[in-house]
């Protein structure tokens, strides 16, 4: 178990990480989701010793990690751009890890197989790094990760410079593997999907800080605040009030979730929350019209406020210019107090 | 800013960083730094600076080194800007070949380059109906000889990346094939040419070998008269005022150079060399296979001579000269077999070669691994060398160690510590670039999987550097094996190199004599063939891999 408590890091006077509590247990992957520049690259090297910490400590097991260096913690790191060792063939990469620590060469070459097997790349042992695609190198480099049976997995970004079919396929295939693996993982992203697709819980990070763990539906449901509310694709936010049970929005009078204390709020509705509904509360227009593929994303208009999206089933959508009336599901309306900022 | 563009601080290595920046400040403090300094202090003593300033004996040196190196620079220039413009210009059959081909003589040792011209002057050699002897002429030929390898390399480079469009602008512009060549052209390509006549005028106006062994007497460069006044008149003090002089006149130099160069540089487009060169067309035919015959002949011509005159004795063919390498009438000019030279020679360069890669190696591990303001003072403190002519370090160790405590002052390896100091500057410039193109990332990867420093340097750096320091090693292995300057003030008379046995036995009278010196030349030139040609083989067989 990893248990890293008030980690900081500063880089002139400018905190990367800012008092950083995390847990990871035994078996689980934690997605460590956030916008770039928000401290989690250094959260990852900070893990692996490659990045002093100022501040806080870090455990394994209750071992204190302050003293272990990087090449002694036995975690494995997985690089943004997979950093291949370009002068070593596919083996030769894959085998480097398990070369530090034991000779038996026959040893390393079952291990190697092994693991080029599982990744699905066996028989590339011989291959040039460069003869690689994208997505061979990035199993290549997982690969090399996983051969040393590291007591914890990190990947940064792994998926970040491929393109959209790649991605797909390969965060099913390193979910898979790292189920078969059964090792706890830091997966480090800034892509929610990506993040809500691979991890048992979610850590979002902000300027340095932790501002929210928990499952990717819980965080999903009711993210911390607006800000990762925004940054989880919500929107937009709008100036609201709370009186007498109901939030009144620009867009209208919204049922109040329960127990919401009266006052100023900032509320955003959740993708999911906005329907057509006859007896709904909100007349609106529809404005827009998107086909993704699988459902159709409208753009309604209502009241005072900016355009609500409303996702419908594709059949018997109304078309643009329509009018209609729409209610907002109390669960997927969320308030937050208004901030001073 | 994203966090991965963040630079981090390393974690471990204080103490491994301490010896990379010790070792190199320690060496070249001792054998580089306190050698100037010992002549510094020698030049103080008595007005000697003075007595040199006003000695019109040493004026008229001084002025004759101005001339003959500027005079130098400029014929260097007339013979390779025609070869220059062929190359960059033109595609043809032998392209590469003869780029190749061109920087030969620049790798050639200087003592080599001499005797070769030796043999084309000589009774019997091709150009002796010229009656010339020892002179400003031949030695004014053997500098371009020498360095019109730097003027076809650098401005030819340049020149082919110079994109061809302008000057046909031009021309339909109305300019005449020579104005546009005036107006466009030679401005555009001012830069290089300054650049490279610079290179020239330094290595010319620090001449030694050539002007000792080719020159007369009554036209001493300033090298051979410190030379002079050290060795043969024992006048340290003289000696040291005119290094001096030399040094502040060579600073002066590289400064006002950079300085041009920096106000003349243009920021142009350049395009790829591939796409500016053609085949020749009709005339062009003619000029092109004029200058590369032209060329070929002035370059090949004194080396092939060198090679036929060593194997002919009293007009016939005879491997003679050689047989008597190994004779006892050689040992007796040498003190040790013409043979022993030659193992001694391998010897120091290995020596030299070790020494110059750990030192060098360990400042350049230093110098990629940390930026900043003491690393660039430290980059060029071991830069120095490159500026400081070979006499200067070799008169410079003859004082400085004169009075050494222990059995340095009289040790052989100062022969090999010597070239090291001179080749260290190649080793930096060499592995730095090649250990600045490391991805940091691979570092951290080799550590997460386990390799501490020691192991991720061995791993990772050193398998990717490995190019850059055999090319290093090379460099190293050429430069001892044919120094000169240095080697002649501090080599022990019983622990000959081949270039100082070639000198000697230049320097003693008879036929035997100089066939000897044709005969070691010609195995020196094939020792130092041997190690670029490895060099050569090491950078294609790493290009083929990648």
């Amino acid at each position: 178990m990893l248990q890293i408590e008030g980690a900081v890091v500063q880089f002139g006077d400018r905190r990367v990480l800012d008092g950083v509590d995390l847990t990871v247990d035994a078996t689980e992957t934690i997605a460590v989701l956030g916008p770039s520049g928000s401290g989690k690259t250094t959260l990852l090297r900070a893990v692996a010793g490659l990045q002093r910490l100022d501040a806080g400590t870090m455990s394994w097991d209750g071992e204190d990690l302050g003293a272990v260096a990087a090449h002694e913690r036995h975690f494995g790191l997985m690089f943004q751009e997979y950093a291949l060792f370009p002068h070593l063939d596919v083996a030769g990469n894959v085998e480097f890890g398990l070369r530090m620590t034991s000779r038996d060469r026959a040893a390393h070459r079952r291990r190697v197989d092994e693991v080029l097997e599982l990744v699905g790349l066996g028989g590339f042992g011989t291959r040039r790094v460069a003869s690689l695609s994208g997505g061979e190198q990035q199993r290549i480099a997982l690969a090399r990760a996983l051969a040393v049976s590291p007591r914890l997995l990190m990947l940064d970004e792994p998926l970040g410079a491929l393109d959209r079919v790649w991605r797909r396929r390969l965060l099913a295939e390193i979910r898979a593997i790292l189920d078969r693996a059964a090792l706890p993982a830091l997966y480090v992203t800034h892509d929610h999907e990506e993040a809500f697709a691979i991890a048992n819980r979610v850590a979002i990070m902000r300027d340095g800080r932790v501002v929210q763990v928990g499952s990717p539906v819980d965080v999903w449901r009711a993210p911390a605040d607006a800000w990762t509310a925004t940054f989880l694709g919500f929107g937009p936010v709008v100036a609201a009030e709370v009186r007498d049970g109901w939030v009144r929005t620009p867009w209208g009078p919204i049922l109040a979730p329960a127990r919401e204390p009266a006052g100023p709020v900032d509320a955003v509705v959740r993708p999911d929350g906005a329907r057509i509904d006859e007896s709904g509360s909100i007349d609106a227009t529809i404005v827009g019209s998107v086909f993704t593929g699988t459902h159709m994303e409208l753009a309604a208009v209502a009241g005072s406020g900016p355009a609500l999206t409303v996702v419908t089933c594709p059949t018997g959508a109304p078309a643009v210019g329509d009018r209609v009336r729409l209610s907002v599901d109390p669960d997927a309306l969320l308030v937050y107090p208004r901030r001073a900022d | 800013m994203s966090d991965s563009e963040v630079r981090s601080r390393p974690v471990s290595g204080r103490r491994a960083r301490v010896v990379q920046v010790a070792v190199p400040l320690g060496f070249l403090g001792v054998f580089f730094a306190w050698p100037l300094v010992s002549i510094f202090a020698h030049s103080l003593r008595a007005d000697a600076i003075g007595n040199v300033l006003t000695d019109p004996t040493l004026q008229r040196v001084a002025w004759f080194t101005l001339w003959q190196a500027v005079l130098s620079t400029i014929l260097t220039l007339v013979v390779g800007l025609p070869a220059a413009y062929v190359v960059a210009r033109f595609d043809f059959r032998g392209r590469r070949a003869f780029r190749a081909f061109v920087t030969v003589p620049f790798v050639l040792p200087t003592v080599v380059v001499a005797t070769a011209f030796l043999a084309m002057l000589r009774p019997g050699g091709p150009l002796a109906f010229l009656h010339w002897q020892r002179g400003v002429a031949p030695m004014l030929i053997a500098h371009v000889f020498f360095n019109v390898a730097v003027v076809v390399r650098t401005v030819g480079g340049f020149w082919a990346n110079l994109d061809p469009r302008r000057e046909e602008a031009a021309r339909m512009l109305g300019a005449s094939r020579f104005r546009a060549f005036r107006h466009v052209t030679l401005p555009l390509l001012s830069p290089s040419i300054i650049a490279a006549a610079s290179i020239v005028f330094l290595f010319t106006f620090t001449s030694f070998g050539v002007a000792l062994l080719l020159s007369d007497p009554g036209h001493a460069t300033l090298e051979v008269e410190i030379y002079r006044q050290a060795v043969e008149l024992f006048d340290l003090r003289t000696a040291a005022a005119l290094a001096l002089v030399q040094i502040v006149a060579v600073l002066a130099v590289v400064f006002a150079l950079a300085r041009a160069q920096e106000r003349r540089a243009v920021a142009q487009r350049l395009v790829g060399g591939a796409d500016a060169a053609r085949r020749p067309r009709g005339r062009e035919k003619v000029v092109v296979g004029g200058v590369l015959a032209a060329t070929t002949l002035f370059l090949g011509g004194p080396l092939a001579v060198l090679v036929w005159r060593s194997l002919r004795i009293g007009g016939h063919w005879s491997l003679g000269s050689y047989r008597a390498l190994g004779s006892g009438a050689s040992t007796n000019t040498l003190f040790v077999s013409p043979w022993a030279a030659v193992r001694n020679s391998v010897e120091f360069a290995v020596i030299a070669t070790v020494i110059a890669l750990v030192v060098g190696g360990l400042a350049s591990v230093a110098i990629a691994s940390r930026p900043g303001g003491a690393t660039r003072s430290f980059d060029a403190f071991l830069m120095l060398p490159l500026g400081t002519s070979a006499v200067t370090v070799g008169f410079g160790f003859l004082i400085a160690f004169e009075h050494a405590p222990g059995s340095l002052a009289t040790s052989p390896l100062l022969v090999p510590i010597a070239h090291a100091v001179v080749a260290i500057p190649f080793v930096v410039r060499a592995v730095v670039p090649a250990l600045r193109s490391i991805d940091p990332k691979l570092r951290d990867a080799a550590t997460m999987l386990g390799a501490g420093p020691r192991r991720v340097w061995r791993e990772v750096d050193l398998p990717i550097t490995a190019r850059a320091f055999a090319v290093a090693a090379g460099f190293c292995a050429a430069v001892s094996l044919g120094e000169f300057g240095a080697t002649l003030f501090i080599a022990r008379p019983d622990w000959p190199t081949v270039p100082i046995a070639i000198q000697r036995f230049l320097a003693r009278p008879g036929e035997i004599n100089v066939d000897q010196a044709l005969a070691m030349s010609v195995v020196l030139m094939f020792l130092t063939a041997a190690v670029v040609f490895a060099i050569e083989r090491v950078r294609v067989r790493d290009l083929g891999e990648l």
